[in-house]
Parts: structure tokens; sequence; C-alpha cells
């Protein structure tokens, strides 16, 4: 199996503040992988420096074997949704249009090709029947499901989601997911930040344990033993570990 | 006489009534932007460098346009330089370089002697429009139009969403620029009907009043161009009749115009939200 990215030696600071230190890795194509850690350990910064959105000091990242500013249209990005302004006056639909920009280039505008290409993404997360609804409008989980949407109207080939759950009803955390598992089948890339550690064990296949600096990386038995994340939350996390299974070491 | 048989019977009115109508226009479709990247005060900023920028053209004898344009974009950039290489925030790094200009705009224009045209200037005076200032609004108005349409997407997914815009690879910062220039073009636009002062209140105004109506950017757009319109058209009737400043009489109308939509809106009017709120107490008692 080939890579589908690779970074190497990432280092990131932050208004003189290390955010990331020396993080190198390699996710193989058609991989669903977790990026989990506490509070502040730079999980966000990992991938928004992946995209290039933030600048690092050092460090090289390819895409698909070759440097992210060639591949950036190949990724599609799901923001935190307080990153958005929900009284945007924008109707669902054309919100998720947004994802057939990257591949449209300049002056050419979405035509109804598009739209109905959009609206088959908005099937697919099951929000068909609000293509006209104003975005603010939806519950967290809905919005959640359109940016998903959009993800999927960009046709792409690695997926980067931050923090897709929080404020998420349990339905909507499940169809997501579902649709995950899917994109993984068509040989997808996907990497979720994800803050909780409940059921990292079943979401994802392989995890990335971050705290500044790469806690540990791989499969999600390995990482998620009680010496790796002792190393990366710095406490005793007895009490978790009936909830998410951490080996006993 | 009635101001429709003035119209037809003065040229000047005419030209007067031509200009009215594109800075309503323009004001409105970039107003949209400006607000929705909660750029009101970047706006006024704007509209106040230019000053520098047409005395220096008075002093050089040619069109007032070009070095507006130029002193009006250095601004933009000097803004963005000092809020991005320095810990002050936006609004700080923009009071600082505005004045700056303003003032310096103002010892200019005393150079020239003419106090009379600082006045227009700064508040407008529509009815002494000139051929050639019309020309210039027109040639403004059909950049500007021209600009929004075939920038339209990358203005709407930078507004909406700019972190999904940089990370497929648009220059937030080159569209940034691009609306600056327009910003500044439709300011110098608004210079004979408005002035530098209110400049801003036509940017923001109308398009205020569009957002409280709907919920998608190009009816919003629309919607904003025709208060512009409406505005103009009806202050500058004020200020003809009763002869009276036409940016002040077109800034009103457009508040009325505003404060109307902001009480009655159907989906998001003042007196919608007290029903609303009225209703859910009731409700829940």
């Amino acid at each position: 199996m080939s890579n589908a990215l690779s970074v190497k030696n990432l280092n990131v600071s932050y208004l003189g503040n290390v955010a990331l230190t020396n993080v190198s890795f390699q996710v193989d194509e058609g991989a669903l992988v977790g990026i989990i850690g506490p509070n502040g350990a730079g999980k966000s910064t990992l991938i928004k420096a992946m995209m290039g959105l933030i600048p690092s000091e050092t460090g090289k990242v390819e895409i698909l074997g070759k440097p992210i500013r060639k591949t950036r249209k190949e990724i599609a990005y799901v923001p935190q949704r307080n990153d958005i302004d929900w009284d945007f006056p924008i109707h669902v639909i054309d919100a998720v249009m947004i994802g057939t920009y990257p591949h449209l280039g300049l002056f050419k505008r979405p035509k109804k090709q598009e739209r109905e290409w959009a609206y088959q993404c908005l099937e697919r997360v099951g929000m068909q029947d609000y293509g006209k609804r104003q975005i603010g409008e939806l519950s967290g989980g809905q919005q959640q499901r359109v940016f998903l949407a959009r993800a999927l109207a960009q046709n792409a080939d690695i997926f980067f989601l931050d923090e897709p759950f929080v404020g998420v009803d349990v339905s909507s955390e499940n169809t997501i997911m579902q649709i995950l598992k899917e994109l993984q089948k068509e040989g997808k890339t996907t990497l979720v930040v994800h803050h909780d550690l409940s059921k990292a064990n079943v979401y994802f296949d392989e995890l990335i344990l971050l705290n500044k600096e790469l806690i540990a990386k791989g499969e999600v038995t390995d990482v998620l033993e009680v010496n790796t994340i002792q190393k990366a939350y710095g406490n005793p996390l007895a009490f978790m570990k009936n909830e998410i299974g951490v080996k006993q070491a | 006489m009635n101001f429709i048989e003035a119209i037809i019977h003065y040229e000047f009115l005419q030209k007067a009534l031509i200009t009215s109508v594109m800075v309503g226009i323009i004001c409105g479709v970039i107003g949209c932007f400006i607000i929705l990247r909660g750029m009101a005060l970047m706006g006024d900023a704007i509209s106040h460098a230019v000053l520098p920028g047409v005395a220096i053209s008075y002093m050089l004898g040619i069109n007032f346009f070009f070095g507006a344009v130029i002193t009006g974009v250095l601004t933009a950039i000097g803004i963005g330089f000092v809020s991005q290489n320095s810990r002050l925030k936006n609004d700080t790094a923009i009071g600082i370089l505005f004045t700056f200009a303003f003032a310096a705009g103002i010892i200019l224009i005393t150079f020239m002697k003419s106090s009379t045209d600082l006045y227009h200037i700064l508040f407008g005076n529509v009815l002494a429009v000139r051929p050639s200032d019309m020309w210039v609004t027109l040639v403004i108005g059909i950049l500007v139009i021209a600009g929004v349409y075939f920038f339209y997407k990358e203005l709407l997914v930078t507004s909406f969403d700019p972190t999904m815009a940089s990370a497929y690879g648009l220059s937030t910062k080159l569209v940034h620029y691009l609306l600056m220039t327009m910003l500044t073009m439709v300011t110098v636009a608004s210079l004979q009907t408005v002035g530098i002062v209110l400049v801003v209140a036509m940017l923001i105004t109308p398009a205020a009043t569009a957002y409280l109506l709907t919920d998608r950017l190009w009816v919003m757009i629309y919607l904003a161009s025709g208060f512009g319109v409406v505005a103009s058209v009806i202050g500058l009737y004020f200020s003809f009749m009763y002869n009276l400043s036409s940016g002040a009489t077109i800034v009103l109308v457009s508040t009325l115009l505003f404060i109307t939509v902001f009480l009655f809106s159907p989906r998001h009017g003042f007196i919608r939200k007290v029903i609303k709120s009225r209703k859910r107490a009731s409700l829940a008692n």
C-alpha cells in the first residue's frame, strides 16, 4: 500500500510558543486515522500546518507523493463548527456547492450539473430536504452533516475533519461515521481530530496520539496503552480503562 | 416646478440623477461584502484615506480618480502591514493609518486654497456634478460590477469560509486587496454625491437593510443596490427641492429605510422577534 501522506520533522511555533516539535509520521492510502490528545496538544494545529494554513518552521509534508502546494485541491477540509459564521446569508445547497469551487477554477461558475451533484452529496448525508434552509437554522449535527456533504462535493482523495462530533447528536454522529467508513472502502484517506477518547477504538483503525510531539502512532490497540496515554495526558486515567478498553500494561 | 419637470428641463439634474443611481448601485454591491466580512470600520478608513489622493490629483491637474485609488490602496496595504507585523489589533491599525491619511489630506487641500472644494469633497455636492465626473462614475460602476460578477465565487468563499478558501489554494490576501481596490473606486465615485465623510453610510446601511430581509447573498446584493438607488433618488429630490446637502439627505433616507426594515422585517425584524419571544414565554408558563 502506498503513502497517502507523509510528514517529516514538522516544527510549528505560534506567537512564540512551541506548538509542535519534530512531528513525523506516514499514513497509508485508505486509512481512517484519529488524531487524539489533550486540550492544547496541537491537534488542530497539526492539520492546519499540514495544509500550510499555519506557517511551519521546518518540515516537509507530502500528499500522494507530491508537495502540498500541488495537491491542495485533493484535500477536503471540514472546519470546526465554531469557525463558521452561521448567520451568513447562504442556503444549505449553496454551502455544499462551495465544495465544487476548488476544481472549477477562476471565472467558472457552478451550473446545473454542480447543483445536481451537490444535491447528491446532500442526499448521502441525509439532508436533501434541507437544501433551501439558511445554514443557521439547522441543529449542530445537521450543520456538521452539511459540511461533510460539502467535503464530499469536492471529490477529494483525502479528508481532514476538525472535531466533527462536538455539539452533534448521536444520530448525526452515526451518519458521519458511517460515511467515513464508506469513504475508506472507496480508498479515501481520512484524518479526524477527536478530543474524546471514548469510542476512539470503535471509530478508527489507527491513532495519532499527540501532545506537542508525537507520543504514539499506530494500531488503535497499540496506542491506547496505559503507558502511552499517561505520557500524553500526564495523569493516571484508571477511570477510563473500562470505558475505552485501555490495555493494562 | 416639480422634480420630474426639473429633471427633464435641467441637464445638471440629469447628470446628478444618473450619478446618484450608479453610486447607489455600486455602494450596495460592495457594501454587502464589507458588512459580511465585518469590515465596516475598514470601509470608513478607506473612504477617508482617499482625501490626500484627491488633493494631489488636483495639484497635478490629473483626474482625481488616479490619486484617490493610489492613496486608498496604499492605506489598505499599510493597515495590513502594521496589523500583521505588530501585536496591534486590526482596528487599532485602521485607526492610526486612516486618521493620518485624512490629516495629510486636509493639509494638502489647504494648499489648494479653495475651502469650498474641501467642503464639497467632504460632504458631497451632487448638483455640481461635471460631465467628466459622471463618466468616471459610470466607468467605475462598470468595473466594480464586472469585478464582482467575475470574482463572485471567490468573494463568496473568502467571506464565508476563508479557511477553506486558503486550504484549496485561493489567495485570501489577493481577494482582500481586490475588494479594497473596488472599495476605493466606489468611494471615489461617491465623492460627488455623498462625500467622503458619509460614504460609509451608503456602503453599510443599504447592505444592512438588505441583510435583514434575505438569507441569500445574491438576493442581498440586489436588494442593497435597490435600497441604495431609492435612497439616492429620494435624497436627491429633497436636496434639490429644499436646497439641502445631498450627502446628508441621501444618508437620512437610507437610514429611514433601515429603521423601517429593522422594525418590520418579516423574518429578522425587531417586532417579529418580540412577538416570537412573547409566544415562547407564554408557552413556557
